[in-house]
């Protein structure tokens, strides 16, 4: 685990290079920064100042080495490197409301683009003209749609939306890709088309993510649950309420565990091992116990004068991200068997997590130690003990 | 003071009906629920069974009707079930329901905060306290979101 602060900005989203040792990030604002992690910590390398509103999706494609970049000026655009400066093209997206979310699909010829004009804009590159043109999804959608996510087939996209609606659209365009098979969501995929409207999700769609093979889909919504759609069984949907706050962002990280984090500042874990088992499996942020071991009379006593209470100072959260977690991101592992993911928030803190199925709680206790003084993290396990400098 | 002489009839329009995007809940073809039945409460309060009143209280709840009698009735009859319990089995009580009953007692409650009288609200708190134990925040989370209210 490892948390290094951009600032005092929240960040609105984040995306990685191939490597992971570039990040691209928006600090609320109408501008995208790219970090180079360096030994001390990251270092800015470049700004890309094209968008005249805020910035609300970034994606960068790991092979083609694109970042596509949406906002709340209703535009798009593609950024690519020439002789290291990022170029912009723009996208012409057609949209006459603000973009939400931007992701690449997963071979990266074409982006969906979701946005509060409640449609879906799949944009791709035609060469003849040499511009992006873009193709519009509407069908039955009739507020923002809040996220995105590609099954790994490059055709099926799945929406979550404000109508508390989760949709799964065909998105083939016959122009630039082969007619694809069949899938457990439905044979015919004509562009639009869509394969799984699930009413009533019990609040806005703020997350969804389809799993590793594409066979299931989970979404989080905002009356605190967390649904799984089974494709080969009838798609058949499974809730589970969770007892926290909403949540705002989901991810697979193998076929069966899923991680999801949102207003709680605390990425959690579940597991789904089939229609009507979806579980709450455990906490993945383990709380931090304060340099302070014993106060003294004095400190005791000065609590109680000036606070009127004997507990020490509260005035942390007790998890790393010190507020909303907004988004989730795979750094290292394939989508089958991750092994760090990453997550940023409105406190400007990206933190990197490692993620290891079956280690039970106890097994690998670690305690982080804050020492105020020299501002280093002193973490201890029952493996290791490292000091990690902040 | 200059009065108005055009008139002022547009002022009582409700533009938000014209509008062609507006947007409509789908309505559900769900069975409506006529709330718990009161008198089969009653019977068992009067003999003293208070976790099967309980249980019976918190059947059927009208969440499909937009009736609004149905469903004052229905909150009558579960804090009548609410206020007859002791500070003490509370827990016991909350305890007994599954994750649906936590967040459909949770709605109750809060619509009983709405309209507060002389003793509901200190009893109301108590169970909130006890059910929020239970519940988490996500219970809560899911009175403020749910579109069909109890």
């Amino acid at each position: 685990m490892s948390l290094y602060n951009f600032g005092l900005e929240p960040l609105s989203c984040h995306a990685w290079n191939k490597d992971r040792t570039q990040i691209a990030i928006s600090p609320n604002s109408n501008v995208v920064h790219i970090y180079q992690k360096s030994e001390k910590g990251w270092n800015k390398i470049h700004e890309l100042t094209e968008h005249s509103g805020r910035i609300t999706g970034i994606d960068w494609a790991p092979v083609s080495n694109r970042i596509v970049t949406c906002a709340s000026d209703r535009n798009a655009y593609v950024w690519t490197l020439k002789e290291d400066a990022w170029k912009p093209t723009l996208v012409l997206v057609r949209i006459n409301r603000a973009a939400t979310c931007v992701k690449w699909s997963p071979q990266e010829n074409k982006f969906a683009l979701g946005s509060g004009a409640k449609l879906i804009s799949v944009c791709y590159f035609e060469k003849e003209n040499d511009w992006w043109l873009s193709k519009h999804i509407k069908k039955t959608i009739c507020s923002t749609v809040l996220s995105l996510d590609w099954h790994p087939n490059n055709v099926l996209l799945a929406a979550g939306s404000a109508d508390l609606h989760c949709r799964v659209f065909s998105a083939y365009i016959k122009d630039i890709e082969e007619r694809p098979g069949p899938t457990p969501w439905g044979a015919k995929m004509p562009f639009g088309e869509m394969l799984l409207e699930h009413k009533d999700c019990g609040g806005w769609v703020h997350g969804i993510s389809f799993s590793p093979s594409g066979d299931r889909l989970a979404w989080v919504s905002h009356n605190s649950s967390i649904g799984v759609a089974d494709a080969p069984a009838g798609k058949e949907v499974t809730q589970l309420t969770v007892e926290h706050l909403p949540l705002l962002s989901v991810l697979f990280v193998s076929e069966t565990e899923i991680v999801a984090a949102g207003h709680d500042c605390c990425p959690y874990q579940y597991s789904y091992k089939g229609p009507g088992n979806l579980q709450f499996v455990k906490k993945l942020d383990v709380p931090k116990q304060s340099s302070r071991s014993g106060t003294s009379a004095m400190q005791h006593f000065r609590n109680l004068d000036k606070k009127a209470t004997t507990e020490e100072d509260q005035n942390e959260l007790d998890t790393l991200h010190q507020n909303s977690i907004t988004q989730l991101c795979i750094v290292e592992g394939p989508k089958s068997k991750v092994n760090k993911f990453s997550s940023v928030g409105l406190d400007g803190a990206m933190v990197v997590w490692d993620f290891k199925v079956g280690v039970k709680n106890n097994e690998n206790t670690i305690f982080l130690v804050f020492s105020r003084h020299k501002k280093e993290i002193l973490t201890a396990s029952t493996a290791t003990v490292s000091v990690i400098k902040q | 003071m200059a009065k108005n002489t055009l008139s002022s009839r547009f002022r009582k329009v409700d533009i938000d009906e014209f509008d062609e995007n507006k947007f409509v809940d789908e309505q559900e073809e769900a069975a409506e629920l006529q709330g718990p039945d009161g008198a089969e409460v009653e019977s068992l309060l009067r003999q003293g069974d208070m976790m099967t009143a309980f249980h019976v209280a918190l059947r059927n709840p009208p969440v499909n009707t937009k009736n609004a009698v149905v469903k004052e009735r229905a909150q009558a009859i579960v804090l009548r079930v609410l206020t007859s319990f002791r500070s003490s089995e509370i827990e016991t009580a909350v305890r007994s329901l599954d994750r649906n009953g936590v967040d459909l007692l949770m709605k109750y409650i809060y619509r009983g905060f709405e309209k507060p009288t002389e003793n509901s609200s200190v009893i109301l708190l108590q169970w909130h306290e006890k059910a929020f134990a239970v519940g988490g925040l996500g219970s809560i989370v899911r009175v403020l979101t749910a579109r069909k209210t109890v």
